[in-house]
């Protein structure tokens, strides 16, 4: 990774044509031999993590919420902080499938399905936290409207429902969505795969999709829909998970500003993930044709934007908490800067004031390993601003009865742990089983690439290739003679 | 009506060309379009832009039908909170209205978002005939590329200008790899 590679403006790096397209993403799927040890270690830390996972619920279940550190004051603590942290993750899959889209920022291609699979799979985990956090999570259906010899129905103007609904449409659509994208990559797997195997699980999945141009009308007209409905959706999910905390009375909660703030430091953390897991796969399995250091450059200034709003936010609440002459915002305040939780406020400051600034420069954009490690750092920032937010505000109150440290137990972390081992299991058998990157929007990319699409590509002078010569370029024609 | 087959010969579902670019399946579809014919389809790997137009396809239903759903999403949405709060359960809760509207907003907006996607999604694929099991096209030679690097234009059977003959022929002048006539 020490050597750098070239930035410009080229989408599709190497010569491509739809056929070496095709072969250089299906390869993951069709040829097993090609998931080396890498994948094996991988998969199998995801599944000691998915392990450990199923024995801390286990234990949760038989045991109760009092393995976990919660306490009286603090009754909401890691179960909601990796809650909203892992929700956040999700948003930058839909960012990317759903606004760019929208946007017509045709760099998205070869991302896109990547990222809403990670949105899925941390939905997924961060579904877990609130069921398991009601105590009894086999009673989890009272949350939804249904008929019942009670006549009861849930309180609806509670923001706590107001979540249900959000997160359960925000999963289905998302799902939706991201199934809906797969379906011809599936009927072009279908095509490809020489097993019987992967043949009939792969016609099975593609429902018998054919390719027809009235299949791809109502395909485009649908997706394009459903982009149009997931933006508004996306907005509003970490929105509402917002309103959990601003409609409240508790100091530091209370703020206008958290919506917006939420929601980019969703994406700020969501960028962060996609980087951590795409920088290294396309180094192990070659695709650094596809997803090309100005695919990387550009995630890494959109993290830097959002990591502006971020930090805007954290100004705007020190701004709040002092011109309020709230006492009790200012006492809160006064105890994130000294109090027993400093560490922890200051950290969060480093990670996600200070260090991501370096995206300022192109030059630490283009070494990977400080785009990964700024990425990590952001990673555990963002989680970091959840603590501050969450339990620590709760431990200072109105009342001095309210006065409480809380201290996570090993069950909190052994969670926590344990969803991000799911979430590895899960992108590890993603990786293996489907295809990561959208095949067909990138076949459609190539074609516009090919006709000098001005879209695509801005600058009229350069061939699609980088520097090679017009003439060298591979055309569909010349490729036909085989 | 021709009758160019006998009723024992296998029953033809059309004629398929095949093509290597885009550009040259738009051609043939807009040709096919204006020598009259009604019955056409054209199979890529990918959407092609002006495909639809050129081979006259023209379809608004999903965009309706999402409109649809979205409208009875937010209906479905709003009425339960109401049916809930204001007629089946009226409870006070600090003194605040029964239609407490802004509360009831961000149900409805998830609940719109939710039915109407939802009908994006099986519109689409109802609308489309999927699943289907078995199609015709399928028996074309050499069809498992239309998912990856072909480009096919059908001209089916069940359309009134159908000749086995001519139909090939016309075909066969937009230079394509080549013309297959396909089982049902």
């Amino acid at each position: 990774m020490a050597k750098q590679e070239v930035l410009n403006d080229v989408l599709i790096t190497k010569p491509h044509n739809y056929e070496s397209l095709e072969d250089s993403i299906g390869r993951l799927i069709l040829k097993p031999q090609l998931h080396k040890k890498a994948w094996w270690i991988f998969f199998l830390v995801g599944l000691a993590g998915t392990g450990m996972l199923g024995i801390s619920i286990t234990w949760l279940l038989y045991q109760g919420i009092g393995i976990w550190g919660n306490n009286v004051p603090v009754s909401w603590a890691f179960d909601i902080v990796n809650f909203v942290w892992w929700i956040g993750i999700g948003h930058a899959g839909t960012l990317i499938s759903a606004i760019l889209l929208l946007f017509k920022q045709q760099w998205r291609n070869s991302i896109n399905r990547f990222a809403e699979a990670m949105t899925i799979f941390a939905v997924m985990c961060a579904g877990m936290y609130p069921l398991l956090h009601t105590g009894r999570p086999w009673n989890a259906y009272w949350l939804f409207p249904y008929p019942n010899i009670l006549g009861m129905l849930p309180q609806f103007r509670s923001a706590l429902e107001w979540d249900v609904f959000a997160v359960s449409t925000y999963f289905t659509i998302s799902l939706v969505f991201w199934f809906m994208g797969l379906i011809p990559d599936f009927a072009s797997m279908r095509d490809r795969s020489t097993n019987k195997f992967g043949k009939v699980a792969f016609a099975l999945l593609s429902m018998g999709w054919r390719g027809s141009n009235q299949h791809w009308h109502r395909y485009e007209q649908a997706n394009l829909l459903l982009a149009g409905l997931s933006t508004p959706l996306v907005l509003s999910v970490h929105t509402i998970v917002s309103y959990d905390f601003a409609i409240s009375i508790v100091p530091g909660w209370n703020v206008t500003v958290f919506p917006p703030y939420f929601v980019a430091g969703a994406v700020f953390a969501g960028f962060a993930m996609v980087l951590n897991f795409l920088i290294p796969v396309r180094a192990f399995y070659g695709l650094k044709d596809l997803i090309t250091m100005r695919h990387i450059d550009w995630m890494c200034k959109i993290m830097l934007a959002t990591g502006l709003i971020v930090l805007y936010g954290y100004i705007l609440e020190v701004f709040y908490a002092v011109y309020s002459a709230n006492f009790y915002e200012y006492k809160l305040l006064m105890d994130r800067f000294q109090g027993p939780y400093a560490w922890s406020y200051w950290l969060l400051i480093i990670c996600n004031g200070v260090v991501p600034q370096l995206m300022w420069s192109q030059k630490m954009r283009q070494r990977l390993w400080v785009v990964w490690g700024v990425s990590a750092v952001v990673g555990l920032g963002m989680w970091l601003e959840r603590f501050v937010i969450i339990p620590v505000s709760l431990t200072n109150n109105y009342l001095p009865s309210s006065n409480k440290m809380y201290i996570p137990t090993f069950w909190d972390f052994a969670m926590f742990f344990g969803t991000m081992g799911f979430f590895l299991m899960l992108m590890m058998l993603f990786i293996r089983f489907l295809p990561a990157i959208n095949v067909f929007e990138m076949k459609d990319l190539l074609h516009k690439v090919l006709n000098n699409d001005s879209k695509v590509e801005p600058n009229a002078e350069r061939t699609p290739y980088g520097n090679a010569p017009k003439e060298a370029l591979p055309t569909v024609e010349k490729e036909v003679a085989k | 009506m021709s009758h160019g087959y006998a009723d024992d010969s296998p029953k033809s579902f059309g004629l398929v060309a095949e093509f290597d670019t885009p550009e040259k399946l738009i051609s043939a579809a807009e040709k096919a379009r204006l020598a009259g014919f009604k019955k056409l389809d054209a199979y890529s790997p990918f959407p092609i832009h002006g495909l639809s137009d050129a081979i006259g396809f023209r379809d608004v239903k999903v965009p309706y039908l999402v409109f649809a759903g979205g409208l009875v999403g937010a209906f479905v949405g709003y009425g339960l909170q109401f049916y809930a709060h204001v007629l089946d359960y009226p409870m006070n809760v600090g003194g605040k209205p029964l239609v407490s509207i802004p509360s009831m907003i961000p149900i409805t907006f998830e609940m719109t978002i939710l039915v109407a996607g939802l009908t994006a999604f099986f519109s689409m694929i109802a609308l489309n005939g999927l699943p289907k099991p078995y199609h015709s096209i399928f028996n074309t030679p050499g069809f498992n590329r239309a998912s990856q690097d072909r480009f096919f234009l059908a001209i089916e059977s069940g359309d009134p200008q159908f000749d086995s003959d001519k139909t090939r022929q016309f075909l066969a002048e937009m230079a394509p790899l080549s013309v297959h006539e396909v089982e049902a």
